[in-house]
């Protein structure tokens, strides 16, 4: 065993922070935007309007079959050419991994949280739903007034869960060479021969925030928990 | 947007010579299932094992199955992997060793095998767990009245009891599992992701490589959601409400 030097660590510790800030931040812009349109296709798939719920549906089923691997790669060479398009440019404009990272992850995202916002919808009475109509609700307003809000509730510790699985997911952006917390470490450990001190300490550090982020889960969980 | 679509690609000869494109993602594809089928094979016995823990009487093998779930829910699986094929070898001089002489392949195999066997075991072992609780306790105790030990209880009553109950979830930890796969390519492992994403480095053909690629996902993922609806349907617990209707 080749001597551990944890000081190679340390050393690279302001550089591996900007990774780890990348990292959050693409997990928090992606859970927003991926809830934001996730709860839109939930919306759609249990729409009336039958076109509309097919095609949210068909969104969900692609999305949900691929690797997520396989969907970074197809943004990261769809996206400048969809800007090209949209703009007119002579080449495809530089959007670079980060950017791209982050449409990606919300689009991907948005599959997933489709279906926890769609069960959690589906968990409140129908009852509630007549009873808006009876007050002359539309059903926009039932649904932002009095839908929403108590389903979003049953739903936190889902959603907060998969954030947390977000969050760890978000380490592949390692495949199109992205600076998050992993890629920040794999460029040092590979220039430094660190391998084994970088890659423990990357694990420790992800361990100790996702228990710690799922036991707080945990306890909210408990509290929110509706009594019925 | 002008991109060359060029579907012959797949028929031309790819550099690495006498092989042609298509029959590297084919090639792939073998990786793919292999790594998968082999990992589901380690999943399903280790989860097995520690979600039935989970449950056991006293209090340290549920503290020990309990570590092991955590553990391998909480590191990303790039990360798992890195430390399986990096790491591991460094940490044990012998095994390296042994890869520094064997077919680099092997070495990735093997890591990708494990790395991806152990991670899902962990999801296993939860819906396993979950499975036994939402057993009525009567179950148990009724077991325990017809005079059978713990040992016979579980093997007996309450583990095929729960197995039969929880083949949806586990329909679901299948398919995530194929997916996974593909995160082996970030340790070399040549499977299809990785051939799709070689074919379009070599030829700019990449959205006809994806298209392919994205295709053979969404026929697997149906099929096995064919395969285990059937299965469903003939481990339906009678008197259990169900999924897989005739």
């Amino acid at each position: 065993m080749s001597d551990l030097d944890f000081g190679a660590v340390a050393a690279a510790l302001p550089y591996l922070w900007q990774g780890f800030l990348y990292t959050l931040e693409l997990t928090l812009l992606a859970a927003a935007g991926g809830l934001a349109f996730g709860t839109l296709l939930a919306l759609a798939r249990l729409s009336a309007v039958r076109p509309l719920a097919l095609a949210a549906a068909g969104y969900v089923n692609l999305m949900r079959s691929v690797p997520l691997v396989l969907v970074i790669f197809w943004f990261f060479f769809l996206v400048p050419l969809i800007l090209q398009g949209v703009t007119g440019a002579e080449r495809p404009p530089a959007v670079g991994a980060e950017r791209t990272a982050l449409v990606t992850f919300i689009l991907f995202e948005a599959a997933y949280f489709c279906e926890i916002v769609r069960a959690g919808i589906q968990s409140i009475p129908r009852g509630q739903l007549q009873s808006a109509s009876a007050l002359g609700l539309s059903h926009g307003q039932a649904m932002r007034l009095v839908v929403l809000p108590q389903a979003f509730r049953n739903m936190l510790p889902v959603l907060l869960t998969q954030t947390i699985v977000l969050f760890q997911d978000t380490s592949l952006v390692y495949v199109i060479s992205a600076t998050d917390f992993v890629g920040a470490a794999a460029k040092v450990a590979q220039r430094d021969s660190r391998l084994v001190e970088m890659y423990l300490f990357v694990a420790a550090v992800y361990l100790a925030l996702c228990l710690l982020a799922s036991q707080l889960v945990r306890r909210l969980q408990r509290r929110v928990a509706v009594v019925r | 947007m002008n991109y060359h679509w060029n579907w012959g690609v797949f028929l031309q000869e790819a550099p690495e010579g006498g092989v042609r494109y298509w029959e590297l993602l084919a090639e792939g594809l073998g990786w793919t299932l292999a790594v998968s089928a082999l990992a589901w094979a380690i999943a399903l016995g280790a989860g097995l094992v520690v979600g039935t823990l989970r449950t056991a009487p006293g209090r340290v093998l549920p503290m020990i199955a309990a570590a092991w779930v955590e553990l391998f829910r909480n590191i990303p699986l790039l990360v798992q992997m890195f430390l399986w094929f990096f790491v591991l070898p460094e940490l044990l001089p012998p095994l390296k060793r042994l890869l520094a002489d064997a077919d680099p392949t092997h070495g990735q195999f093997a890591a990708a095998v494990l790395c991806l066997g152990l991670f899902t075991s962990a999801r296993i072992a939860e819906q396993v767990r979950a499975g036994i609780r939402s057993l009525p306790r009567g179950q148990r105790e009724a077991a325990a009245a017809l005079g059978m030990s713990t040992g016979q209880a579980y093997r007996h009553v309450l583990l095929p009891m729960a197995l039969r109950i929880i083949v949806p979830p586990l329909t679901s930890e299948a398919m995530n599992l194929i997916k996974n796969s593909s995160v082996a390519l970030t340790i070399g492992l040549a499977e299809l992701t990785f051939r799709a994403r070689e074919l379009g480095e070599y030829t700019f053909n990449f959205f006809e490589a994806f298209t392919v690629a994205t295709l053979v996902y969404v026929v697997i993922a149906m099929s096995a959601n064919r395969a285990m609806a059937w299965i469903e349907r003939r481990v339906a617990v009678p008197g259990y409400i169900t999924g897989g209707r005739r």
